[in-house]
């Protein structure tokens, strides 16, 4: 694992986007050259990821120590199997959210004068760096920055041309991203007074030497923090309210890739550092809540968007079932699963974005007869909409019946209690979703709004020649409607429809590839599961700094616990 | 280490009046309730280092020398909490300008929602 040549690889999944960053602001005065090279810049950096994707298959984990300090004392950047894999599934997801963006706000440009496009493009490419450097970061402190870089791009997205209602839904959002962040770094604080280290492989050596009611108050505190980013029971309540304020693109790339970053910080954490799960019981219960509460809430909403939130919060549940099991069989079904989710929930905010568009709304008594306005895009929405559900033979059926299996095998009770609560909730997004479909594509389109409507007293006055008349007008009116959303989805900016389009393709490649897709989440699994793997990949990464002795001062931590 | 009583008292405080101010729906009152949740945080960090400064050579009393990790992840922090500080100054006179009030108004979309659809679910 010493030094190969593509080992510089690495640090370009990282470097690229900022670097894309720096660019796209200099030149923000550009437009076109904006767009292009933000696209590029993912483009790029979604062929180095499968190249390195390829590469850790092949050879194993690759280790880089920034700056040539090795483990323990420098940041180090480690690219296993599963941060490989997650960085693939982020940036496809990245890149395909950007084109849409771009193709909507191309067409939006006259419309909106006073959005601020040009801070869109450095802010999503922050984004995409934080993301990154999330599945990569070696140690916990890496990790909070890389959070942190998410977040403040995050908080600019989502309050984005501040409007009223976006700074309205962005301040719980924010608040709550911000409580969870002064959490995460109290955490570390208390690991580092602890053990004396915060890489993530020292730890893994070290922390089975601390008193355990250290290590379990510690792992609560890392595991409220990514709990409330991954919107899990509890501390979901945030992620409705503030996501469907924001324009489409921005909610489908949050949707996608924000609540995963905490899922899979979950499943970093409670694989490598506390492997021992004192808190199985507990993240089952809470994953068990997670996927009834949250679908339950999805039943009863009225607008697309925050029926899909709700289903977003759902779905994390199934992740934390697979987590919780703490088995290999556990872990590799809750990778394939996040992959899963993350193109399935991205692509159906996508299509949301394009019914508000040929709809002009997304609330569900306003919507209607779209199926034969738009057929395409009725069809767009039906497939991910399946797959969500979990209708075999899709991706979404695959990994739910890995997650059962794994389930079953486990044996104990409560694990039994989930996978029936993940049966219900799983025949509940599908009642949820059909629901939504059919009203938005199937049933004909709505009365007349009331604003459209002559006076009702009138009627009653004028008797029945005059309400066969009106029932004609409204027919006429209705007709008109139609046809105007039939024009309006056949004007759709070829952008965004191609970038949905693309989205639902990779969903469904998810199902047609499971064979080998399957095989790598259950590799990383695996290797997950052996933590010297990732331990030995780390320190084995260089030679160990000359001069350094016990005596040296990064020593002089040694009374607060395992001396370095 | 020995972290002192006051320091912790210290710490305690500053993250009671942090979170307390954090649950405002004034804007302003939420920056300085994360201005002080951020300096317990930082103070908590600092907690960990103690001894001589790291400087020049060896303390000549013997007293073992600070560990200087703490301190970068604080400097880190500081900086961390100076871009989210800008972005809720921006965001809180944003929101008095867009809404000429101090506060973070109600939900208009929940209301709407309500009110475009009574009956939903029942259909």
């Amino acid at each position: 694992m010493n030094g190969s040549a593509l080992d510089f690889l690495l640090p370009l999944a990282i470097v690229l986007p900022m670097a894309g960053a720096a660019t796209t602001l200099v030149v923000s005065r550009r437009p076109r050259v904006q767009r292009f090279i933000s696209v590029g810049t993912l483009a790029v950096q979604l062929a180095v990821e499968i190249l390195m994707l390829a590469r850790v298959v092949q050879n194993g984990t690759i280790v880089v120590n920034v700056g040539g300090w090795t483990a323990p004392f420098g940041i180090t950047l480690v690219a296993d199997e599963l941060a490989a894999f997650m960085l693939v599934v982020s940036t496809t997801v990245a890149l395909a959210v950007l084109v849409y963006a771009i193709s909507q706000g191309m067409a939006d440009e006259s419309e909106t004068p006073e959005t601020p496009v040009s801070i869109f493009h450095p802010t999503f490419l922050i984004l995409a760096t934080g993301v990154s450097n999330a599945f990569v970061a070696g140690d916990l402190f890496n990790l909070f920055v890389s959070f942190e870089i998410l977040l403040t791009a995050s908080f600019v997205l989502i309050t984005l041309g501040g409007t009223k209602e976006r700074l309205r839904a962005g301040a719980p959002y924010i608040v709550v991203s911000l409580l969870s962040s002064l959490i995460f770094l109290s955490a570390i604080a208390l690991t580092y007074a602890a053990t004396g280290t915060i890489n993530l492989a020292d730890l893994s050596v070290k922390l089975p030497a601390v008193d355990p009611d250290i290590v379990a108050t510690l792992q609560a505190m890392l595991l409220v923090a990514f709990g409330v980013k991954a919107a899990v029971f509890p501390m979901y309540a945030w992620l409705p309210d503030s996501y469907p304020s924001a324009p489409a693109p921005v909610t489908a790339v949050f949707a996608g890739l924000l609540t995963k970053v905490g899922i899979y910080a979950i499943i970093r954490v409670q694989n490598l550092l506390f492997p021992t799960g004192s808190f199985g019981t507990l993240l089952m219960i809470a994953a068990l809540l997670t996927m009834v509460i949250g679908i339950l809430g999805a039943v009863a909403q009225s607008g697309i968007k925050r029926m899909l939130s709700f289903t977003l919060v759902s779905h994390i549940g199934y992740m934390l079932f697979g987590v919780a099991l703490g088995s290999t069989a556990g872990t590799a079904a809750a990778i394939y699963y996040v992959a899963h989710h993350i193109l399935v929930q991205t692509a159906l905010f996508l299509g949301v974005g394009l019914i508000e568009r040929v709809a002009g709304s997304t609330v569900l008594a306003r919507l209607g007869g779209l199926a034969s306005a738009s057929p395409l895009l009725a069809a767009l929405f039906f497939l991910p909409a399946m797959n969500l559900a979990g209708m075999p033979p899709f991706s979404g059926f695959l990994g739910k019946v890995g997650l059962f299996e794994a389930g079953v095998q486990d044996g104990r009770v409560l694990s039994l209690i989930l996978v029936i609560g993940g049966t219900l909730t799983s025949l509940l997004t599908l009642y949820a979703i059909v629901r939504v479909w059919g009203r938005t594509f199937w049933r004909p389109a709505p009365e007349v709004t009331a604003l459209e409507e002559p006076d009702d007293a009138l009627q009653t006055e004028s008797g029945r020649s005059l309400a066969t008349r009106r029932a004609a007008q409204r027919e006429a009116l209705r007709q008109a409607k139609r046809r105007e959303a039939g024009e309006k989805a056949a004007r759709l900016p070829l952008g965004m429809v191609g970038a949905t389009t693309a989205m639902v393709a990779v969903g469904l490649l998810l199902t047609v590839a499971a064979g080998p897709i399957y095989q790598v989440a259950q590799d990383a699994a695996e290797a997950l599961s052996d933590r010297n793997q990732y331990v030995q990949a780390v320190f084995s990464s260089g030679e160990p700094l000359p001069g350094l002795d016990p005596g040296s001062p990064a020593a002089a931590n040694g009374q607060a616990g395992g001396g370095r | 280490m020995t972290t002192s009583v006051v320091l912790a008292v210290t710490v305690g405080a500053l993250f009671a009046c942090g979170i307390y101010l954090m649950l405002s729906r004034n804007l302003i009152r939420v920056l300085l309730g994360f201005l002080l949740a951020g300096h317990a945080v930082n103070l908590l960090l600092l907690s960990n280092s103690d001894g001589a400064a790291p400087i020049v050579g060896e303390p000549s009393n013997g007293e073992p020398m600070a560990d200087p990790v703490p301190q970068a992840l604080i400097l880190t922090a500081i900086v961390i909490s100076l871009a989210v500080t800008t972005f809720l100054l921006a965001m809180a006179y944003r929101n008095y300008k867009v809404t000429e009030e101090p506060e973070i108004g109600d939900d208009t979309e929940d209301v709407e929602l309500e009110d475009a659809s009574p009956g939903a679910g029942d259909e």
